[in-house]
């Protein structure tokens, strides 16, 4: 690949548009949510730039860090079942003959058709106490019920729905369902890429399939990983339609409370502030994995 | 003017007919009849839903943001071919929305709907702007009681759109009594699992400090402290909280006791009679939802005829068929049938009313009530 430093002109016609895009719509709107973090609210619809590092003060108190902390929680458990659930798929799309590939692609890509708020709502509707997965559960427990009875054994007693909404549980699962695909499509980019001699002579060498996954497919393919795993990290920690609208009393995380001050409690500055530490959050994660693309750069 | 009302009454009792041969038709008729009806002075009959509405000067467009499902289904229509003057809708979903969009200026909007406790909020931050009363004479039209409010005496910069009282909207089958206090909600676990709150933080705290007694405008940080103990104590009972969709957590039965507002729970109960409201016995809180006109608009005399126009007694008569809310229009409350004035929901028992009270903007407050509510999301 040619390096840009060889033909500047080319490049800078090429980047100017996207580079003042960026400032416009990114870097300039962002200065200015950075400026606020500083301020106070002097009015209700005035904040005054005064230079204070009281929201940052107040946004690492306990309360704040514990709903950071516990946000840090529920997105990386999301991550974790991403990818517990994501690399199989990935995996047996990657080996699929072409003719499959294109198909199952498009059965991961179909739901982002839809829009994210109905897709939630479909899922409320699934999930809820008359949903249909209660109700598939009440069909099997009164068969089950109706055996036991012809059986001699009586009748169970009535069936109770299982509470699968407002709660956590029902809070990992709406991330889980929504962010997959996330995962799933820069795994499969970089399994796809792999070359199939080398597991082919691992198994030929005598290694089993899991020690071939393990020792072989998994470190070939560690940056796509690292980047699935980065990119879905990141809006789980910031979900926040998720958690009000499936999650259950004490499912609040560090987004819905930004949101909160930006709309009921009219705080901007300290909803600013609380962005920014979440964002400082997000940048150190993404410098971890640029130093650590850079160093496995270095060792090849 | 003998001829005159002939058409009227003709008209009238044909708007039905004439609304299916098209809108075409009806704006020819009406465009005649208006004319005539100026002349006429406004002493006779009561000028229709669809009497001509005079031009403005104003390029004939209107920008209204407006909550979801309330307004009448063919009022906007109705307004554009009495005055043609075209609607645009925009829908918001709570006040701080709305209050968050405007916070940096107007981006164009002609009338908004805030709640009593925003018009408090917007009007000395200079977001709305004094209402011209003699360019909305439908003024006369509302009930006394709602024109010298505390929050905005005189009906200065806003007009009464709609009125409304929380209570505990519940499923008669699944209860073992009338739940007319707040104690099944707010301090015990009778209902445990069974009951979803408002996730409001200013209006929780507020008739928390209703069912201990107190005036929804006297809390104290003192206060805010004991009913943050009492809302952690009561966390584990409560299933969920919403954000204004408490009628379809009822409706769908995941739960059976929902803190909600009377108008939204009769939008459900016309569907499921299982369903009733009560306005818990310690009292409640009112809100009155407010016709405005922002700071900037661009078609303030279109936005003045709109609001007069709204505030007409048979177009607030057809706005209250579709949204079921409790109307502060006198005149069009008289025009509904008895089963909405006489519902019990809609216009709760007077005994139960006195006790309610309208919630203050108290910007000390505010910040408190959101960061105790963090805190008991928290625990």
């Amino acid at each position: 690949m040619q390096d840009w430093k060889l033909s500047r002109r080319a490049f800078a016609v090429i980047a100017a548009a996207p580079i003042a895009w960026l400032l416009l719509f990114f870097v300039v709107p962002m200065a200015i949510v950075w400026g606020y973090s500083f301020g106070r609210n002097s009015g209700l619809t005035t904040i005054e730039l005064t230079g204070t590092i009281s929201n940052y003060a107040r946004a690492l108190e306990p309360l704040y860090l514990g709903i950071f902390f516990k946000s840090v929680l529920v997105a990386a458990l999301t991550t974790a079942i991403y990818f517990v659930i994501g690399f199989p798929v990935a995996m047996a799309i990657a080996f699929s003959t072409e003719r499959w590939k294109a198909w199952l692609l498009l059965l991961i890509m179909l739901p982002f058709w839809t829009n994210l708020l109905i897709r939630t709502y479909a899922l409320l509707s699934l999930l809820g106490q008359r949903g249909f997965a209660n109700a598939g559960l009440e069909w099997i427990w009164n068969g089950a019920s109706a055996v036991s009875l012809a059986l001699g054994f009586g009748a169970f007693d009535p069936f109770q729905p299982v509470p699968l909404l407002y709660n956590n549980f029902a809070l990992i699962l709406g991330l889980v369902y929504v962010h997959l695909p996330f995962m799933v499509l820069p795994l499969y980019a970089a399994l796809d890429r792999l070359d199939k001699s080398l597991i082919e002579a691992s198994l030929d060498l005598g290694a089993g399939h899991w020690k071939t996954i393990t020792r072989i497919v998994i470190p070939l393919a560690m940056p796509g990983i690292l980047s699935g795993l980065l990119i879905t990290f990141v809006p789980a920690l910031g979900a926040y339609l998720t958690p009000d609208l499936m999650g259950g009393t004490d499912s609040q995380m560090i987004a819905n409370v930004i949101e909160r001050q930006f709309k009921r409690a009219n705080d901007w500055p300290f909803g600013a502030a609380l962005s920014f530490v979440l964002m400082y959050a997000t940048f150190i994660l993404i410098a971890l994995q640029a130093v650590r693309n850079k160093r496995s750069e270095a060792r090849t | 003017m003998d001829e005159i009302k002939i058409t009227l009454g003709d008209l009238k009792s044909r708007r039905s007919i004439l609304q299916g041969l098209g809108v075409a038709a009806v704006g020819i008729s009406l465009a005649g009849l208006g004319a005539c009806g100026k002349g006429g002075g406004d002493k006779g009959a009561a000028p229709g839903a669809s009497a001509k509405i005079a031009p403005t000067g104003e390029e004939p467009k209107l920008n209204f943001y407006n909550w979801d499902t309330y307004i009448g289904e063919t009022t906007l229509d109705d307004f554009k071919a009495a005055s043609g003057t075209a609607v645009n809708m925009s829908l918001f979903a709570t006040n701080d929305e709305l209050f968050a969009k405007l916070r940096a200026g107007n981006p164009g909007f002609d009338v908004i709907v805030p709640s009593n406790d925003f018009v408090e909020r917007m009007a000395p931050a200079g977001m709305i702007v004094p209402l011209d009363h003699k360019l909305i004479p439908n003024m006369k039209n509302i009930d006394p009681a709602f024109i010298d409010v505390a929050y905005d005496p005189g009906r200065k910069y806003s007009m009464p759109y709609t009125w409304l009282v929380l209570g505990i909207g519940y499923r008669k089958s699944k209860v073992k009594s009338v739940p007319d206090s707040w104690k099944p909600l707010f301090d015990s676990d009778e209902y445990k699992g069974r009951i979803s709150l408002l996730s409001e933080a200013g209006d929780l705290f507020r008739l928390y400090g209703k069912y201990l007694g107190k005036s929804v405008n006297d809390l104290t940080p003192a206060d805010i402290a004991t009913i943050e103990k009492m809302m952690i104590k009561q966390k584990p009972f409560v299933k969920a909280f919403h954000e204004d969709n408490g009628q379809d957590l009822l409706g769908k039965g995941e739960v059976d006791l929902v803190l909600e507002y009377n108008g939204d729970i009769a939008q459900l109960m016309t569907e499921d009679d299982d369903v009733d409201f009560v306005v818990p016995k310690e009292g409640s809180q009112l809100n009155s939802d407010t016709l405005c006109i922002p700071k900037g608009a661009p078609h303030p005399k279109n936005a003045h005829a709109f609001i007069n126009y709204l505030l007409d007694a048979e177009v607030g008569k057809k706005i209250t068929e579709t949204i079921l809310y409790p109307t502060p229009n006198a005149a069009a409350k008289a025009l509904m049938p008895a089963e909405y004035k006489n519902n019990p929901v809609i216009f709760p028992p007077a005994a139960a009313m006195a006790k309610c009270e309208y919630a203050k903007f108290r910007p000390d407050m505010q910040p408190l009530y959101e960061e105790a509510f963090t805190r008991v999301r928290a625990s």
